[in-house]
């Protein structure tokens, strides 16, 4: 921290007493060096907190446990142990795709009737309201839905009054189906937030232009507004689509670890649960998340600079 | 709902509408009402039945009434004590540690490395992009025993973790004031950097590093992979093993209690950043 603190006060105003040619030099040194000096610390501790644990996945992801390059661990990922893992992939896959669907569809309704609702008390409240539920998750929201929608919840009992037998129409809190249900309660607000900025961009003057020309409200939307929404739309998607993915926390207390989800067979790995010869696997299970993140995120990054066009 | 769909309500809207406007801009039309009503009722109770029956069960005496006396046996809960005590340890070292490390970085971008903004954004959002998950197998793969045996490991990290919030809100915060007139203006009057960045920046970004100090808390003390991971027994690690003599009623109330206080924290840094941001902007058009 010190290199940080003195290094800005080099440039500009000279210090007194601070004369003569070799010094001046030095100061010359100093203030070319200043802008690497002031961004190091924060460059050095991302490589340490960001870089290294990230080279250490995929260095260990492609070494066996005897050291030297091999690709037997994600050989294993990929069709070892009865392909548990690759299940795993496919279950995360799948329950991200759910995730980010339904609730991107929802959440765009939710902002549109929040945003045409012109109240500025629900605005205010969404806002806040999902920016605290976005962040929302782990055991506190495991224990919300068990009071929901576990076998004696609330929802249940109030369904079962109504004649609707959760249970049996195949809904289970504890499995897949019930995650998707408990990941939709910060992937809605999620959804909401990215997407409020994007429908402010819709201008009214567009909507009055359309129907100036004879449009009827669905053909203003088939022509004007999905079109111009749907790079933000799919944007936003992709965002839940990782946040899903690579979710930890709600789907560990949910099932007890029970789960077939790749992060949850990375957990089950550190916490011990490894076969003799297998114990790079996690890393291989990790380096996989890692590949399917950064596509993810790459594409959302370009869609994000398609939709920027239509933000002021 | 019903009446406000039915075809004369919305004709009769809609007429009064372009009556009042015929060119109006800005103003949406009446007709979708309806759904609206619904989609927001929906929603309502998506999020609020399930905040509800946590509260209700963390209210309910043993004997099926209303009673506090779960939120009342929590301290005295085996392991709670402690697990309070390294969170807080944790959130003070993150809260610092992130402080020092993230203004005067910020600040120092936005003043002298505008070109490097964007590398920035980057760096900041990566923490999103590779999940908690992944970076702990690698943390605990590659990092010294003395740092594995140290819970401020989970410091570190958790530095690194709110680093999308912590720069986006100030970087937010730093953008909405004119940080270049008042850094020459206190440095013109002869203030040194540390001066100008004590007495000029730092006011003029209080809601920002506010808020990006509450960020920073409530991810300390939700944070559960991680903690988990490394055998710590944090908050949330606490909440979920906690089974003595099965009092599930205690769990969830630490859990509520947890999930209110975190509630209210923001709503507060919602509100007060909103107040400033307005005394600010009323300040400005004064002078």
């Amino acid at each position: 921290m010190s290199s940080r603190d003195v290094a800005p006060s080099s440039p500009g105003a000279p210090a007194p007493g601070d004369e003569g040619a070799t010094s001046s030099r030095g100061r010359r040194v100093l203030r070319r060096l200043e802008p690497a000096l002031a961004i190091s610390p924060f460059l050095v501790y991302s490589f340490l907190g960001l870089g290294i644990p990230t080279l250490a996945v995929v260095y260990y992801a492609f070494h066996g446990e005897t050291g030297g390059w091999s690709t037997a661990n994600i050989a294993i990922v990929w069709h070892g142990d009865q392909g548990i893992f690759r299940t795993g992939f496919e279950n995360s896959i799948k329950l991200g795709l759910l995730s980010s669907i339904i609730p991107g569809i929802l959440g765009v309704f939710i902002a549109y009737a929040i945003q045409t609702s012109k109240s500025p008390f629900l605005q205010r409240l969404t806002s806040t309201a999902s920016g605290v539920l976005a962040n929302f998750g782990g055991i506190n929201l495991t224990f919300m839905f068990i009071a929901t929608l576990g076998s004696t919840g609330i929802l249940t009992a109030w369904l079962h009054a109504i004649g609707i037998n959760l249970a049996s129409i195949g809904f289970n809190l504890f499995t897949f189906s019930g995650v998707a249900v408990v990941y939709m309660y910060f992937q809605l607000p999620l959804m909401v937030l990215v997407i409020t900025p994007a429908l402010g961009g819709l201008r009214a003057s567009w909507r009055e232009a359309a129907e100036n020309l004879g449009a009827s409200s669905w053909s203003y939307w088939r022509h004007v507004g999905i079109p111009v929404l749907m790079p933000s739309i799919l944007g936003g998607m992709l965002l839940l689509f990782g946040s899903a993915f690579a979710a930890y926390a709600t789907a560990e207390s949910l099932t007890l670890g029970l789960i077939a989800l790749s992060p949850i067979q990375i957990g089950n790995f550190l916490n011990g649960n490894v076969i003799a010869g297998e114990t790079h696997v996690g890393y291989a299970i990790a380096f996989g998340m890692l590949v399917i993140l950064v596509v993810t995120m790459t594409l959302y990054s370009l869609v994000r600079k398609r939709a920027s066009r239509w933000l002021r | 709902m019903a009446p406000l769909s039915s075809g004369s309500v919305f004709d009769v809207a809609q007429a009064e509408d372009e009556a009042v406007q015929p060119y109006s801009s800005g103003r949406p039309r009446r007709r979708v009402r309806w759904w609206r009503g619904v989609v927001l009722l929906l929603a309502g109770a998506y999020f609020l039945i399930p905040l509800y029956a946590g509260l209700k069960f963390s209210l309910q005496g043993v004997s099926g009434g209303f009673s506090f006396l779960a939120f009342q046996k929590l301290p005295s809960a085996p392991g709670f004590s402690a697990a309070l005590t390294l969170s807080l340890k944790l959130a003070v070292a993150t809260m610092v540690v992130s402080t020092l490390l993230m203004v005067p970085t910020a600040i120092y971008v936005h003043v002298r490395l505008p070109r490097l903004r964007r590398m920035m954004d980057v760096v900041t959002i990566l923490p999103i992009v590779i999940p908690p998950i992944v970076l702990i197998v690698g943390v605990l793969g590659v990092f010294p025993e003395w740092a594995k045996a140290s819970p401020y490991l989970l410091s570190f990290m958790y530095v690194i973790l709110a680093m999308p919030f912590v720069y986006r809100s100030l970087d937010a915060g730093l953008g909405a004031i004119d940080l270049k007139t008042l850094t020459e203006a206190s440095r013109s009057l002869g203030g040194n950097w540390l001066k100008t960045i004590w007495r000029v920046v730092l006011p003029n970004i209080r809601p920002a590093l506010l808020s990006a100090t509450v960020l920073t808390l409530a991810l300390v003390f939700g944070e559960y992979t991680m903690a988990s991971l490394d055998l710590w027994t944090t908050i949330p690690v606490w909440i979920t093993q906690f089974q003595v003599s099965s009092d599930g009623h205690i769990q969830v109330a630490a859990s509520m209690l947890g999930l209110v206080g975190t509630w209210i924290l923001l709503v507060l840094v919602v509100s007060l950043d909103r107040s400033q941001s307005r005394r600010s902007r009323r300040r400005q058009g004064v002078s």
